[in-house]
């Protein structure tokens, strides 16, 4: 065995090794946060935390947070959703190859990763402002400006996986249903659309996934509410807001509260995240 | 019914079907251009917001550290710099580490254990920023500050428990300064960027992870069939084939790392004071801006809303080198 060709075993061998080591760093942080998560989470679960609200402070739970996640949630996606579709529709059937087409294409996947705390400011200038110069102050911060910020951050999801999921139907069932004399827009609506039915649900259900965690375009849109609040046009808490307040505490028993909140949260996402892989592989089988 | 009227029938038809087509094709249309008035709106907005500090400050706003809301004075020198050193540690950490997990996912595991392993590093991606920053606050910075910070200061630094200057701090010009700290608490700039680079590994790795399987296999084996070694390829094959579309995973972490808001709000001590230390507290602009926006008024709001504007361009920038450097890859493919 010369030199050179030991060498070259070693520097093989060792960098097989770190790229181990590298995967099982990635994997233990990976396990720490979610331990850590579970641990402190689980010890602060109580039926509390779902039938009291946060006004009673360190008695009380986060039942008016999650009451309002649900709704900002719910706001963002209901107006995301078929703004999404629509436009990842366009960029799949009408705007392919257009140059048009292609640059919208490119910024949606700049607005998939553009800081959501810059889109949080965006809302407020368009609609916080806006509606207490028109009411007087008396509608300043609301449920419905938070859904709305949440809506600009799930919408590039929705329209990227509309577009892929469009683009992946087969021509031939486009040729099928031209030759047949339907107009392209009921082709789309129709058939199009309804083929790709499964893929657009992951992608809606992504989109909930990244929007229930966000928490800075939701500071200074749906700001926080210590009472339980269910029309969208009031001031509204919500879990992450709740969690971010609680953490900045210095009470222990708020930081037991905050864990908890995290706790449910971070199932919720890991949940969704779950299903749409499901739903993906099973649309992926009845492909083949 | 005669010949006629059904001509007519179909001629109305034909007409409402244009119709429709129309109307449908610009609704579409009109959904697609709100993703670009989104950018748009976004960048107008704060720059719209922060006219009044950029007006009074000028230029002088970029390069002052100077943030006193008592004499209504800002300078945007210390939340940026908090930004650019998370984001740069946070690269300096993931990088390697993701192009390790890369390598191993796409050459070194066995087949069995590649999905598995790929899934589980992806689900490090779905996790909210928030619980990264509850679990840096309350388990990492404590962690770090009992366990890596007193190695750190008395071996790097210049300012250890014994007084002494470390052996480093006297014979290597800058880094003594950089470590050196009498700050007792986790919560800095370090932490900060360590949280940030678990938060960006999971997307590093899986664009690389995904560009190293689209090199073509006939050129890795032939490599192979010369004698190279699973290294020698990946490093002389798979990573200068691949070379744009790294990059531009790269440059896509470093687009979340500078925007990410609440995995640093919470570790990075909210300090506006400039310190050569990255083991003081510090801030970045997302963290300035969600600590002060809802107190702040008039000049203030104002240089928050200016700061947002810095950091949105910024990360178009970087998002937009990023997006160009990974298609260069796709059309190599010819997708």
């Amino acid at each position: 065995m010369n030199a050179l060709y030991l060498r070259r075993r070693i520097t093989n061998a060792l960098a097989m090794l770190l790229s181990t080591l590298a995967t099982l760093v990635g994997l233990a942080f990976l396990a720490w946060i979610l331990w850590e998560t579970l641990r402190q989470g689980i010890s602060a679960l109580d039926l509390k935390l779902f039938t009291k609200i946060t006004a009673y402070g360190e008695d009380g739970g986060l039942a008016n947070a999650m009451v309002g996640s649900l709704i900002i949630n719910f706001v963002g996606i209901a107006i995301a959703t078929p703004i999404g579709v629509l436009a990842g529709t366009w960029l799949a059937e009408y705007a392919n190859r257009t140059k048009l087409g292609e640059s919208i294409r490119f910024l949606n996947d700049i607005l998939l990763s553009a800081p959501s705390i810059v889109m949080g400011l965006f809302v407020y200038t368009i609609i916080v402002l806006p509606s207490t110069a028109l009411t007087n102050g008396s509608t300043t911060f609301s449920g419905f400006a938070g859904g709305v910020a949440l809506a600009l951050i799930a919408l590039p999801v929705i329209v990227r996986t509309t577009d892929e999921m469009l683009r992946l139907v087969p021509a031939t069932l486009r040729e099928a249903a031209l030759s047949l004399g339907v107009p392209q827009w009921k082709l789309t609506v129709q058939v199009l659309i309804r083929a790709a039915r499964s893929g657009i649900v992951t992608g809606v259900l992504l989109a909930l996934a990244r929007i229930s965690g966000e928490t800075a375009p939701l500071l200074f849109t749906a700001f926080g509410n210590n009472f339980m609040a269910i029309n969208p046009m009031e001031k509204m808490s919500s879990l992450p807001q709740i969690i971010y307040q609680y953490a900045n505490d210095p009470g222990e028993s708020m930081h037991a509260l905050a864990w908890a909140g995290a706790f449910v949260i971070t199932m919720f996402v890991l949940l969704l995240s779950l299903v749409s892989r499901l739903i993906l592989s099973r649309t992926k089988v009845s492909h083949d | 019914m005669s010949i006629a009227s059904s001509t007519d029938i179909l001629e109305q038809r034909t007409r409402r079907d244009a119709r429709h087509e129309r109307l449908f094709r610009w609704l579409l249309k009109g959904c697609a251009l709100i993703v670009l008035a989104a950018l748009l709106g976004a960048a107008g907005a704060t720059l719209w917001g922060g006219r009044e500090a950029f007006a009074t400050f000028g230029w002088h706003f970029l390069i002052s550290s100077e943030w006193d809301p008592g004499n209504d004075v800002y300078g945007a020198l210390v939340p940026v710099y908090g930004t650019l050193a998370t984001s740069f540690i946070a690269l300096l950490i993931a990088v390697p580490i993701s192009f390790g997990i890369a390598l191993y996912l796409s050459e070194v595991a066995p087949a069995w254990l590649r999905t598995p392993v790929a899934s589980a590093i992806e689900l490090l991606a779905g996790i909210p920023s928030i619980i990264y920053g509850m679990w840096g606050l309350f388990i990492f910075a404590p962690f770090f500050a009992e366990h890596l910070k007193p190695w750190l200061t008395n071996n790097l630094g210049n300012k250890p428990d014994d007084g002494q200057l470390s052996w480093v701090a006297e014979h290597v010009p800058v880094v003594g300064k950089l470590f050196g700290s009498d700050y007792p608490f986790g919560a800095s700039i370090l932490v900060a960027g360590i949280v940030l680079a678990i938060m960006v590994i999971p997307f590093i790795s899986s664009v690389m992870r995904e560009v190293f399987q689209t090199v073509p296999t006939p050129l890795k084996e032939s490599a192979y069939a010369l004698g190279s070694s699973t290294w020698e390829v990946a490093w002389n094959i798979v990573l200068p084939y691949t070379r744009s579309a790294v990059i531009g995973g790269i440059f896509l972490g470093l687009g979340r790392a500078l925007g990410e808001t609440m995995a640093v709000t919470f570790v990075l001590g909210n300090s506006m004071r400039l310190s050569s230390s990255l083991l003081d507290p510090g801030t970045s602009i997302a963290s300035a801006i969600a600590n002060q926006f809802s107190e702040a008024v008039g000049l203030q709001k104002s240089a928050l809303m200016a700061l947002a504007f810095l950091l949105f361009v910024v990360t178009f920038i970087v998002l937009l080198i990023a997006r160009l450097m990974l298609r260069r890859l796709a059309s190599k493919e010819g997708r």
